[in-house]
């Protein structure tokens, strides 16, 4: 089912990424910020897909820890490292963001912090996965649930700590008050989660190839 | 049932503890080892940079409650009892139960001590708002030792525990110890912003909820080969 | 396992050729006219936004194309040890 659904999703992650280069530049300026603000396209539509990738890691991992999925833990293990992947680009665009905005590269506010701070728990989860030795894999799913259990409260940091990052009620009053950018928004957010879903089959796709050579192995020294 | 095996193996730690003494001392004697290194960098010409007091506090009480996580699991797996105390018809997270209570105890003491050399080297204003400030410590030491408990039990059969626990255990703890910290500046700046070191202890409150109920939950599925 | 491959390399190569649409797209007037009343700096003293936008958009780029070349490489590696594999055992069970 999953091979058989493979290529239209690639076909039509690629076409919606094609397209939104023009969608992003046809949308409306902000009034404040001008161009600087297209990268909010993609700055937004990367911490969706996080959002996802971060969820699938999560349930991967609990599945895995408590039903013994060993298919599960694959899928999390992939979707953990493309969340470090995506949690990459997402700090190198707000960063980008923030020297034009805020006239400086890194600023300790709190969303920041907590953006890298999620970065490191997934790399974390990597560094496990490769040198934790055996019952690496149970540690960590460990590490992606409790991941998954702070992510919630790197979302919402920003309306608590009152601090220079935008608050995510932006998103609410966007909808209201300029439906164009609004429709782009959520047009890169979908391009974004679909491109997850494609490398993410991808990634398993490796995985479960990799657990096949280590099955033979196992058979050639029976 | 429960409440009773988390008991006798808290009873347990304690009693070998009160014996020896040597995870108690070995900490406590980290904990100033530390402030006296942070001391270099944030004292200028005689005068503490203020507001250093209480990073270096909590930074002390992080690393020392690592070093206190390693040594009580090792000596665990050093006597090989680790695997009779999971053999125990018992419910597993009676056992994390009582490991977590008492690491909390043993960080708890060096903390008893800590404050008040901090207090005293730093010129902090730490007893200024005594019953806040034990709030913030108590529940930033629980949450961090419930994560820290979890992943050290787990780590035991890790060849490479001993880098692992910090590099797994810092980044998911970061919301307490920012909480921690925060709420504990918020004390003992002038003038006190108590609203603030309120609402920080009501999110530490939040997060050891959040962390405690993780780990009881995973404990039995992570310990069971 | 040939079609993921060739999968991979399609959506490497039209991820490749959005940049390419875009640069044909009319390009966004100068950031620096009517800035005034949005920052208190002069607008000559603004960083030009055009670098910006566009390194982060490359960025994006570079990292997904180096993400799937990486994906690519590991699963050739475990390809060719597969392969290794596979033929010392048939030239094992022939001897025998």
């Amino acid at each position: 089912m999953v091979r058989k659904l493979f290529t239209p999703l690639v076909v039509l992650t690629a076409a919606m990424f094609a397209y939104a280069p023009i969608a992003i530049a046809n949308a409306p300026y902000e009034s404040t910020m001008l161009l600087v603000q297209k990268i909010f396209y993609f700055h937004l539509a990367t911490w969706m897909a996080l959002a996802v990738a971060v969820s699938v890691c999560a349930v991967g991992s609990a599945m895995y820890l408590f039903k013994g999925h060993e298919g599960a833990d694959r899928v999390a293990f992939a979707a953990a490292e493309l969340a470090v992947v995506y949690c990459t680009f997402g700090l190198i665009s707000g960063s980008l963001w923030g020297r034009k905005a805020w006239g400086v590269w890194w600023q300790w506010d709190a969303k920041l912090t907590m953006a890298f701070m999620l970065e490191m728990i997934f790399l974390g989860y990597l560094i496990v996965r490769k040198y934790g030795g055996p019952g690496s894999e149970k540690l960590s799913a460990a590490m992606g649930i409790f991941g998954a259990a702070t992510a919630p409260f790197i979302y919402k940091s920003a309306d608590w700590w009152r601090t220079i990052h935008p608050q995510t009620s932006v998103m609410k009053t966007l909808g209201k008050n300029a439906p164009p950018m609004w429709n782009v928004v959520w047009f890169c957010g979908t391009a974004f989660v679909l491109l997850f879903l494609v490398l993410l089959a991808l990634r398993v796709g490796l995985e479960e190839r990799r657990a096949e050579l280590d099955r033979l192995y196992l058979e050639a020294e029976a | 049932m429960f409440l009773k095996v988390a008991w006798l193996v808290l009873r347990k730690d304690i009693a070998i503890e009160v014996k020896t003494r040597e995870i108690f001392y070995t900490t406590l004697f980290f904990a100033v080892a530390c402030v006296l290194v942070f001391s270099f960098a944030f004292v200028k010409e005689g005068v503490p940079v203020e507001g250093a007091g209480v990073g270096i506090l909590w930074i002390a009480v992080i690393f020392s409650g690592n070093l206190a996580l390693g040594r009580t699991f090792e000596r665990e797996r050093y006597g090989e009892t680790i695997r009779a105390l999971l053999l125990v018809p018992a419910p597993r997270a009676a056992i994390y139960l009582g490991k977590l209570l008492g690491i909390v105890a043993l960080m708890s003491l060096t903390e008893l001590l800590l404050v008040p050399m901090v207090a005293f080297l730093f010129q902090a204003p730490l007893f200024s708002w005594p019953m806040h400030l034990l709030a913030l410590l108590v529940l930033g030491t629980l949450g961090f030792a419930s994560v820290g408990t979890l992943f050290a039990a787990m780590l035991m059969r890790s060849r490479t525990r001993d880098v692992l626990l910090p590099i797994l255990l810092y980044p998911v703890t970061v919301p307490v110890i920012i909480a921690g910290v925060l709420g504990t500046s918020a004390l003992t700046q002038t003038p006190a912003d108590e609203p603030m070191a309120t609402l920080w202890i009501s999110m530490l409150a939040f997060f050891d909820v959040v962390f405690l109920t993780l780990a009881l939950w995973m404990f039995e599925p992570l310990m069971t080969e | 396992m040939k079609l993921l491959r060739c999968a991979a390399i399609a959506m490497m190569a039209l991820m490749l050729s959005a940049p390419a649409g875009w640069a044909s797209q009319p390009q966004p007037p100068p950031a620096t006219d009517g800035f005034v009343a949005a920052n208190d700096l002069p607008p000559t003293e603004q960083l030009p936004a055009g670098p910006f936008v566009v390194g982060a958009y490359s960025c994006f780029l570079v990292l997904m194309v180096g993400y799937a070349w990486s994906i690519a490489r590991r699963l050739n590696t475990v390809e060719k040890e597969m392969r290794t594999l596979e033929q010392r055992q048939s030239r094992g069970s022939s001897t025998r």
